[in-house]
């Protein structure tokens, strides 16, 4: 049985279209991460799985029940929200116990499951606090213990770590992660950073203006992309497109090459002059314009001493190019 | 504000201003208290004098308290002022939260509907109203002046709170919906605590016109048994005699329960016209 079933789901508000004929599945246990540009639809998705938007059109399927004429609390679903969403006028405990108390739970139970997953997250702490007295940190670890408590089938987490500094962010991912492995739950995250998605997804789901664009595990998406877009995507620093009648394929329309598969010789296909040099120490990105008033991004291995303005020839292997059509779509040889 | 930012004469002449203001705001409020103790002929002879052993009096507050039913003016004004504004936060608030929270067909229209009344002065429609409260039969009730300054509340009242709805986090009402709470819990536990600067602010803004008017209880209900305390003030005020000490005296009390309610609402009411200035 899975997770979550989406058949043929579409959402308008008024005559725009924000999603198009959806499909997809989440297995048990699976961590599938939706990725897209902001405004792609993410978050309407997640709230149509949620209960809280209604679909225009188009089933949705939990542990496989139909439950579009159920309420949110009633779905088996708990969702964390980018700005936490704390009830203001409760504690932490509070916050926790609401959704629990209004079930129906006898206070044991709830008082059980609140030390359980205050235990998990390290906030015992924390529990007699209101959430105006907690750091953003700690708020987010109080919006997931909200979720954790509710014991829920399939948990939605709605870009939560974007309101979090670069640090905290890290730590707060890998707590995600290490909270899927210890709970085995179901898990749909929603994210317009790549980096989230590559490091957290069992499965990603590339979402882009309301149309799924391609659905695999990280690599997959990574090593054989199905179009420009997820190609494009995914990645940092992203792909570098250029006209492949410049680099001597003429009947491809746009070739695709991974920054790091780019290199630098005396006598390559490619000629420019370095706009910007990115020292990360551990490697180096290489911004160069070609002459054709291209961008391309060169990603080296290491240090290197490189001056802005140098004129420079790049290469690459043919093997490392993706081939794309008109239209954007791969062109598979 | 820092240290830094702060300039001696800046804060010198702001408050020179304030204090300025204050005292004028304050200044026929301090005449109507000094004179409402003191006998006639003071009154009038120095107007502006305190009362001292001579001309101190009680008179006034005898003759308001002996004369008519003080007591009972008092009394109707104040449930008609406060069951008005109950009203007015109640269902100004609900409609304001259905116009910000709920998409539906006519939504901004409704919404320009119920501000409609925000330009048109209710005192138009009084020969309209006072032929329904006649047909009602609720002429001479409270009712009939709690009804109509509901009605006179509501279009303000909707249009501030209907703003100040729209701020509140839609993520937090999404995260009560999760949780299992109904609209009502939604919008009774979670939304109206974060508005409630918003709420003593139309309170105010409602409270002291309700309070002074002589308008719709002389025509709706200038019956003893309903008469406010504004209106009973008047029958100290003749054609040919006027006995000020009454009057003062009178207005002087009418002051107390606008105060005491002011002060309470005051704290919410600074952060409700403040909000959104300073985040
Ligand atoms: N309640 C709504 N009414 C009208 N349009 C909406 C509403 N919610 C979202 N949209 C539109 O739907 C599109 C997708 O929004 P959203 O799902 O929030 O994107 P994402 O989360 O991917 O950034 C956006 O163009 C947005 O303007
Ligand atoms: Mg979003």
């Amino acid at each position: 049985m899975t997770a979550l079933t989406l058949t043929n789901i579409s959402k308008s508000f008024g005559q725009v279209e924000v999603l198009k004929n959806i499909s997809l599945t989440v297995e048990p246990g699976e961590f599938v991460v939706f990725v897209g540009p902001s405004g792609c639809g993410k978050s309407t998705l997640l709230r149509l799985i949620a209960g809280l938007e209604d679909a225009s059109s188009g089933e949705v399927q939990i542990d496989g029940n139909p439950v579009n004429n159920l309420p949110p609390a009633k779905r088996g679903i708990a969702m964390v929200f980018q700005s936490y969403a704390l009830y203001p006028h409760l504690t932490v405990r509070g916050n926790m116990a609401l959704g629990l108390k209004q079930a129906g739970k006898p206070k044991a139970e709830i008082d059980d499951r609140i030390a359980k997953a205050s235990g998990m997250l390290a906030m015992q702490d924390l529990l007699d606090r209101r959430p105006a007295e907690l750091s953003g940190g700690q708020r987010q670890r109080v919006a997931i213990g909200r979720a954790i408590v509710r014991e829920p089938k399939l948990f939605l987490f709605d870009e939560p770590l974007s309101n979090l500094d670069a640090a905290l962010r890290m730590a707060t991912r890998i707590e995600i992660a290490r909270l899927h492995r210890t709970l085995g739950a179901s898990m749909i995250y929603v994210t317009h950073d790549q980096t989230e998605a590559m490091t957290l997804a069992d499965k990603i789901v590339v979402l882009n203006d309301g149309l799924v664009e391609q659905v695999g595990t990280p690599m997959q998406l990574y090593n054989d992309p199905a179009n420009k877009f997820v190609a494009g995507f995914l990645g940092a620093p992203s792909m570098n497109f250029v006209p492949g009648k410049q680099v001597g394929f003429p009947d491809v329309h746009v070739l695709g090459i991974r920054p790091e598969h780019l290199r630098i010789t005396q006598n390559g296909r490619i000629s420019g002059q370095v706009i910007y040099v990115e020292n990360l120490g551990g490697d180096t990105n290489v911004m160069v314009e070609t002459v054709d008033e291209l961008q391309v991004i060169v990603r080296l291995f290491g240090q290197h001493d490189i001056a802005s303005d140098t004129k420079i020839q790049l290469d690459f292997d043919d093997i490392h190019g993706f081939h794309f059509d008109a239209d954007g779509n791969r062109i598979r040889n | 504000m820092s240290k830094a930012r702060r300039n001696p004469v800046n804060m010198i002449a702001a408050h020179a201003i304030l204090i300025t203001y204050t005292l004028i705001a304050l200044f026929p409020v301090f005449v109507i208290l000094i004179n409402s103790f003191k006998n006639r002929k003071s009154i009038f002879r120095e107007p502006l004098a305190l009362p001292d052993a001579d001309s101190f009096s009680l008179v006034g507050y005898q003759t308001v308290l002996k004369q008519g039913d003080f007591f009972l003016y008092f009394q109707n004004s104040m449930i008609v002022t406060v069951v008005s504004l109950f009203l007015v936060l109640l269902f100004g608030a609900m409609a304001a939260f259905a116009l910000a929270e709920y998409r539906f067909k006519g939504n901004t229209l409704m919404g320009l509907y119920l501000a409609l009344g925000i330009m048109i002065p209710i005192r138009i429609g009084t020969v309209a109203i006072l032929e329904m409260m006649v047909q009602t039969g609720l002429v001479n009730t409270l009712w009939a002046l709690i009804l109509v300054y509901t009605a006179q509340g509501l279009p303000l009242a909707v249009f501030i709170l209907s703003e100040f709805m729209r701020q509140v986090s839609d993520d937090l009402k999404d995260a009560g919906r999760i949780d299992g709470l109904s609209e009502y819990t939604i919008f009774f536990r979670l939304v109206l605590p974060l508005v409630r600067p918003a709420m003593a602010t139309v309170a105010v803004f409602n409270m002291i016109p309700i309070w002074n008017d002589l308008w719709f209880p002389l025509i709706l209900a200038p019956a003893e048994e309903s008469k406010t305390l504004t209106l009973g003030s008047q029958v100290f005020i003749g054609q040919f005699v006027t006995d000020w000490n009454a009057v003062l005296s009178a207005l002087s009390m009418a002051i107390l329960p606008v105060m005491i309610l002011y002060v309470i609402f005051s704290r919410q009411l600074i952060r409700g016209i403040t909000s959104g200035a300073v985040k």
